[in-house]
């Protein structure tokens, strides 16, 4: 699934970030393909907030729908 | 440490530079090293000079918050090359986001150039139950790492003598080996760049990009982890308060009202006491009874009272009555008072946090959440708010953004009048402009994201933890910043009421004022005395709003001067700057449209009231101009949206 289809509180594993410049920019952040993040807040048809380690960052939706995840237990 | 003594002069002449990620305090480090104050903010992009300063022999620079030197944007295009000509890199991260902050760190190890590590803000990691082994940490960078709380000071003692140790740490092997694949003769520090994909450091070196960024990122990435994973243990941590009200802050249910009540707060902090009972004290008070008069008698004594020179010192436009006036008793408490509240902003970390809330919002008219930040500074100072528009991730958005906020945002002095005046109006005069304002806001961003080409990028912010702001460093901060306005806006203020002052003493004014009576009288149904305001608001927008009132009008009248005088063009700094972010012709072109539209806009809402009153005096006219407003806004959005799908 794409990462706007996430729930709050859902752990996520990144499967694909297709823009290149968006992947080396997430990496810097913690977030690469194969890393686990937490979905911290969903804002309707807004931006979603993912979480990893101590901090949190809000991807626009337009981006979140082109970074795929698969949920995590 | 045991040659201690001998260290001082290990650095002597050396260029050293603090490099870091956003908000983790390398300009207290800058402070402490050179004793000068130093703006501190909490919000990626808000320090985009570059500042320098000397400790003894060595020269100390301070670089924008980044989160690698990969050319991304252009803070981290001048600090890559400020990094790339430091002789000793002073590489400040922030304790509780090692896992973020040591992927920079790694990267500026890789360039083989002399590095130290200061963990800052080790109070909070402690608090939050992380525990940091330094040792551990020392080895597997191979570079000496130094803990601190820069803001009490804690650790700071050591922070000179540790620089002196700074030396070449561990490369990663994936690095080392690829570097021997470029020619000898290049820098090693480029070479790393080269590498990694950098277009201008590769060109400057006459070779094309490497292709190794993603092998090399993702290498870098897994070390990071694992380093962390050694040297770093963690108690697990309970959701604080703080986290709770950052995600209320972000929920339009929640985030739309606690938004609402923070800017009632500013309007009740900035516009009620600020504008009205601070600035009244100091304007009508203390300039207008003190000094005024005070300046008019030393005057008097040297020139006669109707002289020319008398007229231009202290007339209706004296550069000395006027300037002072102006410029400390109306403009510096209410710069003081909007500065104030925006460093509180910035310092808490809620700015990002409103980006996020109206990312949707801002997307309709072609941006994301991130310009808020300028929009929010339009109202401080249009000026300041423009500089700003850097920040935005394509030239697209800074278009859009400059002209949304040349044409519709006025600035605090701007506010301060407007709002008196609409005071004395009543309400629904006060409404229909602000519907009048909000209308041309909506209809001009959605236009404009239409019309425009391209596609704007999408949101990607870092929220920074939520911190009760340090009262020194809020009060501080905004006290050197509207100094420095008030010292840039004085010169031209003068400027301003000289060139007035001999224009009203040799008669052009009238002149003036005449030739304008088509636009002025007839368009815009005003006196002809309106064109005096409306060359003084080329000067200063506040300038021109005060002036407009200077002299008697009907209600329809003020409410058609306040629209036009909204929308009319920025000031000159405004202007200014304008043309140096966009260039002379795309300048001009804004310039010239946003007077254009102010007059057009005006003029219609005047046409439109002369027009309901002695057509349909049954209803009111302000009522029909509000439906006006609204159905063209119904109308202009509805083809905007059609013509899209």
């Amino acid at each position: 699934m794409t990462l706007d289809k996430c729930k709050r509180g859902q752990r996520l594993q990144i499967t694909s970030i297709p823009d290149e410049v968006v992947r080396a920019q997430a990496i810097r952040f913690g977030i690469a393909e194969g890393s686990v993040v937490t979905c911290e807040e969903v804002v309707p048809a807004g931006p979603v907030v993912l979480s990893m380690f101590k901090q949190q960052i809000a991807i626009g939706r337009q981006l979140a729908k082109s970074i795929t995840v698969l949920p995590v237990n | 440490m045991e040659n201690n003594n001998s260290q001082r002069e290990c650095i002597t002449g050396k260029n050293i530079v603090l490099v870091g990620n956003p908000n983790v305090g390398k300009s207290v480090f800058f402070n402490y090293l050179t004793g000068r104050y130093v703006d501190v903010a909490n919000f990626p992009g808000t320090t985009t000079n570059v500042i320098c300063g000397r400790c003894g022999d060595d020269a100390i620079t301070d670089t924008p918050g980044i989160y690698g030197i990969s050319s991304f944007n252009e803070e981290e295009k001048i600090t890559r090359d400020i990094v790339l000509h430091g002789d000793i890199l002073v590489n400040i991260v922030d304790a509780v986001h090692l896992e973020r902050d040591l992927f920079l760190t790694q990267q500026l190890i890789d360039t083989g150039l002399p590095v130290v590590v200061v963990l800052n803000m080790m109070d909070e990691a402690q608090r939050q139950g992380i525990k940091i082994d330094l040792k551990v940490l020392r080895e597997l960078l191979g570079v000496p790492v130094l803990s601190t709380v820069a803001v009490d000071g804690r650790g700071m003692d050591k922070l000179k003598e540790t620089i002196c140790q700074a030396k070449v740490g561990r490369v990663l092997p994936l690095v080392a080996e690829k570097l021997t694949e470029l020619p000898a003769h290049i820098r090693r520090s480029e070479k790393l760049l080269i590498l990694e994909g950098d277009q201008l450091v590769a060109a400057r070196n006459g070779l094309p990009p490497g292709a190794y960024r993603e092998q090399i990122y993702g290498a870098r990435r897994r070390w990071i982890n694992d380093v962390v994973a050694m040297a770093v243990k963690e108690s697990s941590r309970q959701e604080t308060w703080t986290a709770v009200l950052g995600r209320w802050m972000i929920q339009p249910i929640t985030g739309i009202p606690l938004l609402a009540l923070t800017l009632w707060g500013l309007y009740q902090l900035v516009g009620v006491f600020v504008a009205q009972t601070v600035v009244g004290f100091t304007e009508e008070i203390l300039m207008g009874e003190y000094f005024e008069p005070t300046a008019r008698a030393i005057v008097g004594q040297l020139f006669a009272p109707d002289s020319t020179i008398s007229q231009i010192l202290v007339g209706h436009f004296g550069v000395i009555t006027m300037t002072v006036t102006y410029l400390l008793g109306l403009l510096f408490p209410l710069v003081l008072g909007f500065n104030l509240v925006l460093a509180v902003l910035e310092d808490t970390g809620y700015l990002p946090r409103i980006a996020t809330l109206l990312d949707r919002l801002l997307m309709s008219f072609g941006l994301n959440g991130q310009a808020v930040i300028p929009l929010v500074l339009g109202f401080g100072c249009v000026t300041m708010a423009l500089m700003s528009t850097r920040l935005l991730g394509t030239d697209r958005e800074r278009r859009i953004a400059t002209i949304i906020l040349a044409l519709t945002v006025p600035c605090s002095a701007q506010l301060a009048i407007i709002a008196t005046m609409l005071a004395g109006l009543g309400p629904e005069f006060a409404l229909v402009y602000v519907l009048i304002i909000i209308s041309v806001f909506v209809m001009g961003g959605t236009l404009l994201n239409r019309l425009i080409p391209g596609q704007s990028s999408s949101l990607w912010i870092d929220l920074p933890p939520l911190r009760l702001p340090r009262l020194a460093n809020v009060l501080k901060k905004s006290w050197n910043k509207s100094f420095e306005f008030i010292r840039e806006a004085a010169p031209l203020f003068a400027l301003g009421a000289l060139c007035l002052g001999l224009l009203e003493v040799s008669g052009s004014l009238e002149k003036i004022e005449n030739t304008l009576v088509p636009l002025t009288v007839h368009w815009l149904g005003l006196p002809k005395e309106a064109a005096s305001g409306f060359i003084m608001g080329v000067i200063r927008r506040e300038f021109g709003t005060a002036g407009l009132f200077s002299f008697p009008m009907s209600d329809v009248q003020k409410l058609v001067a306040l629209t036009t005088i909204t929308l009319f063009v920025p000031c000159i700094a405004s202007a200014m700057v304008i043309y140096k972010e966009r260039g002379w012709q795309e300048g001009t072109a804004i310039w010239l449209g946003v007077i254009g539209i102010a007059f057009v806009i005006g003029g219609l809402i005047n046409q439109l009231l002369g027009f309901f009153s002695s057509n349909l005096s049954a209803t009111s006219p302000i009522i029909m101009l509000a439906g006006v407003i609204l159905l063209t806004m119904v109308g202009v959005l509805g083809i905007t949206v059609r013509s899209e799908r």
